[in-house]
């Protein structure tokens, strides 16, 4: 008897893994795969492959030859963001810039910080405010969706505005939310939840989106704190600015399905590197990117701010750590 | 039908493995040598009363707790003192043990060894608490906290529950939950005079529900015992952690580092009370307890009655074997049980299960960057964040680490079980609460 292992305890260890939780994240991204596919066709596939490849290839790259640490490709981090990567951005966007795209999601955001765990923000979605501004034109002119198998086009156009984009210009132009509502541009409520809408490539099905939360939430994969808290904080500021005013305020309930809502609250308001580890600081982080997304909405430069708005609050993250610890057991004593 | 009590903050749900639990409990017979520890509790060791080449008997003193934390010890085994020398515990460490030969098994004749279960309980609570006392009984949940100091509440602090932990969280132990099918009537009993000791009118019995046959066998009993409540609890662990219990049975959150006195409650193992019974009833010094002997690769899972300073190794010839692929040998639970180095450390009281692992399952899982998933603080009983505090311990930065409460973690080791990164967090958890705790300690000598 000499070979006997010899540790601390707990002796038993759960059946999670990184791997795991990353994978499971890629699997709920399947629906929004699949209609993205639908109704934009190979240029989707194009630029999902295209992404998750160059993410995969970069980070290996700078861990073998910069990093020199070990080969941490097949733990799916980098397969998760070239899938997000992708799903920010239209799906007729120049191959060369998704590449670009993905080289600073790797190897700026995420390597040069040390690989995976140590990066501050969400580097899918440094990636794409880094090609929002360096490509605005590219970034922002969307394919309209073109069913591939059958079923009617929006409209004949090969490119065209977001609906938020849309709202956006004719609110500038001087139309009220009423009139811009009837303008036939606009995809209606049914067609912005399945999809059928300018966007880009992940951003369009509020359904697909919701399916692939469902999925993360029973394998408990993130938990519903940062969600509920950023969604019921954006729709109570756009209903009460919509009650006040609806004629320079859309409905909540448009702002819900429309622009990158839903893909940032489920896929990248819950990312476990960049937002706080507590329950209560997830509440905090979702409220402020709730407020922050409506307020870049009905005021800011650009049509949407969940992209923004997930970023600056990436930035909080650690003062949210300190500031709103997890209750400790005994702090205030509850008597029968 | 509400639902199950629980404790509310953090918490894990291991696979049970509960594979000894049918099987009864068998008394094994006394070993050929019994090595038997001097400091069998937690507080200062007992100071030996025998000497090389004296004759015992079963269950005379042989060492005496003076402190005032400290417990007696009594020989398990009839023979001769072999010698007074240094052991290896279950924790690693060599500690004064009496060796002694064993020759035939002769009792001490004050001990009532029938099975008449005596009801009536006649001592005082004084000579409760100093019998108690006298027969060396300690906590039998693991940490071995003398019985006896429990039962003395110390001024201006009234007790008004005694909480029976029968609750057994840990992953494949199964002692406590045969103890209860078997002598149910005695655990009460037991916890009747722990009632009388403490001055309680109320107690509760915390059963978790995976463990129905104890329940309604408890249950069913406890209709005729006054003042106890059989309250069966969700499976979740660690709610055999003292105030865990305390929370999921009352409600009340005991204080950081206060003790459960502070919430009117105290709370003994049915191990305990079992020993109490029969202490107290048929006057018999705790020299032998219940210990689950389990393990996937163990061919007779068991559960066997044991003679305090009975070494490991006789547990296996009993049942089949030291498995060929163990790779690992743990004292206790697979939670928070201690890795054995060697099968001739003794069976102490504090022993409660022996579980062998294959040598697949012995490795720990690789360790990768912390993803800052959150799922160690979501887990943690204590509310605490176990990945900051190990992070604090690495660094060394000990104010930072005390200030992060870092002494309140009870090293239940949920948050490295569910680690996905397979950190060992709890590792360095340990590691920051030793240096905490001196820093502290030599703070209040100054």
């Amino acid at each position: 008897m000499n070979m006997l292992t010899v540790s601390g305890s707990p002796h038993v260890h759960g059946d999670d893994s990184v791997k795991k939780i990353m994978y499971g994240v890629v699997y709920a991204m399947i629906p929004a795969i699949l209609v993205s596919v639908y109704f934009f066709g190979l240029d989707a596939l194009k630029i999902l492959v295209i992404s998750s490849v160059a993410c995969i290839f970069f980070e290996w790259i700078v861990q073998k030859y910069i990093l020199k640490g070990p080969n941490t490709i097949n733990d799916g981090s980098a397969l998760v963001a070239g899938i997000l990567l992708a799903f920010n951005v239209p799906a007729n966007l120049p191959v060369w810039m998704i590449i670009v795209g993905a080289f600073v999601t790797i190897v700026v955001a995420k390597m040069s910080f040390g690989g995976l765990g140590k990066n501050p923000f969400n580097p899918a979605l440094v990636g794409r405010i880094f090609l929002l501004i360096s490509f605005p034109v590219q970034m922002t002119s969307w394919p309209l969706p073109k069913p591939v198998f059958g079923g009617t086009a929006l409209m004949d156009a090969v490119t065209g505005p977001t609906p938020l984009g849309l709202m956006k210009e004719q609110l500038k132009m001087g139309q009220s939310i009423p009139d811009i509502m009837q303008m036939p541009e606009m995809p209606g409520y049914i067609n912005e939840l399945m999809g059928n809408q300018g966007g880009s490539l992940g951003e369009i099905s509020a359904i697909a989106l919701i399916l692939g939360a469902l999925y993360m939430l029973i394998r408990k994969i993130i938990t519903w704190h940062t969600p509920v808290a950023y969604l019921l904080t954006f729709f109570a500021f756009t209903g009460i600015m919509h009650l006040i005013d609806p004629m320079q305020y859309a409905s909540p309930f448009f702002h819900l399905v429309t622009g990158g809502l839903m893909l940032g609250v489920f896929f990248m308001a819950t990312d476990m590197v960049t937002t706080p580890i507590a329950f209560r600081g997830m509440l905090i982080f979702g409220i402020g990117a709730g407020l922050l997304t409506a307020i870049i909405r009905l005021w800011g430069a650009y049509p949407e701010g969940v992209a923004f708005a997930i970023l600056i609050m990436n930035g909080f993250t650690p003062l949210i750590n300190r500031a709103f610890k997890p209750r400790r057991f005994g702090e205030k004593v509850a008597q029968a | 039908m509400s639902t199950l009590k629980t404790f509310s903050i953090g918490g894990v749900h291991p696979a049970e493995n509960k594979i000894s639990a049918g099987r009864a409990i068998e008394v094994l017979e006394p070993p050929k040598q019994a090595f038997i520890p001097l400091n069998q509790n937690l507080g200062a060791p007992a100071k030996p009363l025998v000497n090389k080449g004296d004759e015992v008997k079963v269950g005379q003193l042989i060492a005496n707790g003076e402190a005032f934390i400290s417990s007696n010890v009594h020989s398990s085994v009839s023979g001769k003192v072999l010698k007074i020398d240094t052991i290896t515990d279950t924790s690693g460490y060599k500690r004064p043990a009496v060796f002694i030969t064993v020759e035939g098994d002769e009792w001490d004749p004050s001990i009532d060894r029938t099975e008449t279960i005596i009801k009536d309980i006649k001592l005082s609570q004084k000579e409760i608490i100093d019998r108690i006392k006298e027969m060396g009984i300690v906590g039998l949940g693991g940490a071995t906290f003398p019985s006896h100091v429990k039962l003395m509440v110390p001024d201006g602090k009234k007790a008004e529950y005694l909480l029976i932990n029968g609750v057994e969280c840990e992953p494949y132990l199964t002692s406590d939950h045969q103890l209860m099918l078997s002598k149910g009537e005695e655990i009460l009993i037991g916890t009747k005079i722990l009632m009388k000791g403490l001055g309680v009118q109320k107690a509760f019995i915390g059963i978790e529900n995976n463990k129905p046959d104890a329940i309604r066998h408890l249950s069913g009993l406890a209709e005729s015992f006054e003042g106890i409540t059989i309250v069966p609890l969700k499976v979740k662990y660690p709610q055999g952690g003292e105030k865990q219990l305390i929370k999921a049975v009352i409600n009340r959150e005991v204080p950081s580092g206060k003790l459960p006195i502070e919430v009117g409650a105290v709370v003994h193992n049915v191990g305990t009370a079992f020993a109490v019974y029969e202490a107290i009833q048929k006057n018999k010094p705790l020299i032998e307890r219940v210990v689950t002997l389990t393990g996937k690769p163990v061919s007779r899972p068991s559960n066997f009655m044991v003679r305090i300073g009975t070494p490991i190794s006789q547990l296996f010839e009993k049942a089949g074997g030291l498995p060929e692929n163990a790779g690992k040998i743990i004292s206790g639970g697979p939670m928070m049980g201690k890795a054995l180095i060697s099968l001739e450390t003794p069976v102490v009281k504090g022993t409660s299960g022996i579980l062998v692992m294959e040598e697949k399952d012995s490795a720990r899982v690789e360790i990768k960057p912390c993803i800052r998933c959150g799922r160690c603080v979501s887990v943690c009983p204590m509310g605490l964040e176990p990945l900051l505090l190990s992070q604090l311990s690495k660094r060394e930065m000990w104010d930072k680490a005390e200030n992060e409460r870092i002494m309140d973690c009870i090293e239940c080791g949920s948050c490295h079980y569910i680690c996905p990164s397979g950190r060992p967090l709890l590792d360095y958890i340990r590691l920051g609460k030793n240096k905490v705790g001196q820093i502290i300690r030599n703070r209040g000598k100054k």
